[in-house]
């Protein structure tokens, strides 16, 4: 069980993590949730004992991380964001160096052979770590925060650098693990985050922007009624009439894609398909529609949706600081995430 | 401390600087021995000893330099703080690692004393405290080679600022003679390494300066102890 209260982390006058209070309880698989920066691994880094808070606790199993950081950090399997790994060596020698570094107690052949399965880097044991690709690295790394079996798995950003079969693979290790121990993993995959953890923290520039269930948060997040389309014919036209259809929360054009083709974000109030009625306009106005889709959301919607306001109790608290700081932050959050979303449906655009 | 001291000194054998270490040290100290002893047809090292000061002063930063910089570059000493032991385990593990590395090299002057003891009659106890009095002098520039390796995270850095530290010890009583300053001069000659090791090549063992060095390497390594310490909590 992991308690956090009041986690502050400053760096001179910034606050790389501000006043973050969760707690995660045993058998729980916990996800951090947010765009680089954000201090998802300052705060890690608080929870394992690499640096000091500058406010708050942190207690794990029972153990406050300042107060006794041996004990503490003995509960802790820590994966960074960056493997701690000697390249110089083998993986065996590697894994049964930690295995001494954590003065393990377990048998230790038995023990490192079933860690090496369950990450599956059995056939790399006898070859140096330096000629391994990024995939078995991290999977080493992996390997390295399991030995000893830790009651408490902290990994950061586990699945960077894996192909899609591993991400795969270490997902479902994952969910495993989950089962036996308390897990924090953070991501700036969504589609990870909701597939793995129970419980999702989003954090945006050092706070708790939402602290909810996987599920919630999908709810939340649904994603009907939102659609990307791309239509041939008068530009000013046919937004006038995607305008003027009934349950459209807001229609724009973005950019042009082919010559007399723009492309149209749309927007329908929660709940509406708008799929039969957008095909229905353009078959009446004779404009062809050359795609249809629903808009994939992006973290950056994600932060625009929780920024925008969409009610929890963390935003209340959250819209509240903001007031204090006499509304300087919230014009221009808007403002870029307003930016960030046109280049995702671009960028989405010129995939298909 | 068992596990990083043992990762270290294999560290030393699988990257290659044992093998320049050993080298460069073993081909210096033989040309001297020859040079001081053997073609002054003399049983006498002490000459020998005093001119091996200097090796070691400019060797020492080849050990260290990789110590602590090596792996804040690498950022595994992100796993090594987050493990279960203390600060002072992790920084004794390495600072004894490199002592032993040191070890292996310095002890080929025995075997060059036993030559001697073959052609002539060698004074073996002033050989054991000369020799002594260069493992105590090297215990105390590791741990200011290892502090210095702590503060950057680039090799070079760490090795040329080795040396160039190690050479200001070394060179203290230089100093000190340059200066008109009375209390400056008589502070900097007793802090001076040269002067305590040259009472060891005359014959004198003096108890003190065995507590100078010692204390040194005490006081350096838990500097180094407080670079991790400071880092932690800035």
């Amino acid at each position: 069980m992991i308690e956090v209260k009041n986690l502050t982390k400053r760096y001179g006058e910034k606050k790389a993590v501000n006043d973050i209070s969760f707690t995660v309880h045993d058998g729980e698989i916990l996800g951090f949730l947010g765009p680089n920066g954000a201090g998802k691994s300052t705060t890690m880094n608080m929870l394992t004992g690499y640096i000091s808070s500058t406010s708050g606790t942190a207690v794990i199993n029972g153990v406050d991380i300042l107060e006794d950081p041996i004990k503490a950090k003995a509960n802790i399997g820590y994966l960074p964001e960056i493997p701690p790994l000697y390249m110089d060596m083998t993986v065996k020698a590697y894994l049964n160096f930690i295995y001494d570094l954590k003065k393990c107690k377990l048998p230790r052949k038995e023990h490192l052979t079933s860690v090496c399965d369950l990450c599956r880097i059995t056939d790399v044991k006898n070859r140096i770590i330096k000629h391994l690709s990024k995939g078995y690295r991290q999977r080493v790394g992996l390997a390295q925060a399991l030995v000893g079996n830790p009651p408490v798995l902290i990994l950061d950003e586990p699945t960077v650098g894996l192909d899609p079969n591993q991400m795969i693979e270490i997902r479902n290790l994952i969910k495993k693990l989950g089962k036996t121990h308390t897990v924090i993993l953070s991501s700036h995959i969504l589609y990870e985050i909701q597939q793995v953890c129970d419980r999702v923290i989003i954090i945006s520039q050092g706070e708790i922007a939402a602290d909810d269930t996987a599920d919630n948060l999908s709810k939340k997040m649904s994603d009907d009624h939102r659609l990307i389309v791309r239509i041939e014919g008068d530009k000013d036209k046919i937004l006038k009439e995607l305008k003027s259809m009934q349950g459209v929360k807001y229609a724009r054009a973005d950019v042009e894609k082919e010559p007399g083709v723009y492309e149209y974000s749309i927007e329908a109030e929660e709940g509406i398909d708008l799929r039969r009625d957008v095909s229905a306009l353009a078959r009446e106005n004779d404009f062809p529609i050359l795609m249809m889709k629903t808009a994939e959301l992006t973290l950056e919607d994600i932060f625009f949706k929780i920024t925008m306001g969409e009610s929890t109790v963390h935003l209340k608290k959250a819209a509240v600081k903001a007031d204090d700081k006499e509304n300087d932050d919230s014009p221009e959050a808007l403002d870029t995430s307003e930016e960030n979303e046109q280049d995702n449906t671009e960028e989405t655009g010129g995939l298909e | 401390m068992g596990a990083i001291f043992r990762r270290e000194l294999g560290s030393f054998f699988t990257s290659s600087i044992a093998y320049v270490f050993l080298f460069s040290f073993f081909i210096t100290s033989g040309w001297i021995f020859y040079g001081s002893t053997v073609r002054s047809g003399t049983s006498d090292m002490s000459g020998f000893f005093t001119s091996l000061l200097l090796i070691v002063v400019i060797l020492i930063p080849v050990l260290t330099m990789k110590s602590f910089s090596e792996e804040k570059k690498q950022k595994t000493d992100q796993g090594l703080l987050t493990a279960p032991i203390s600060l002072t385990s992790i920084v004794l593990g390495k600072y004894f690692a490199v002592l032993v590395m040191y070890l292996i090299g310095v002890s080929i002057v025995l075997l060059y004393a036993c030559i001697l003891a073959v052609f002539g009659s060698v004074d073996w106890l002033m050989i054991i405290s000369n020799y002594a009095a260069l493992v105590i002098v090297g215990a105390a520039f590791i741990a200011v080679g290892v502090f210095i390796s702590s503060l950057t995270e680039n090799q070079a850095v760490a090795a040329i600022g080795g040396i160039v530290c190690l050479l200001v010890l070394y060179l203290l009583d230089l100093f000190a003679n340059f200066l008109d300053t009375k209390y400056v001069s008589d502070v900097l000659n007793a802090l001076s390494f040269y002067n305590r090791y040259y009472e060891f090549t005359c014959g004198i063992f003096n108890l003190s300066s065995v507590l100078f060095y010692i204390s040194t390497a005490v006081i350096f390594n838990f500097l180094t102890i407080r670079v991790f310490e400071k880092k932690r909590w800035s």
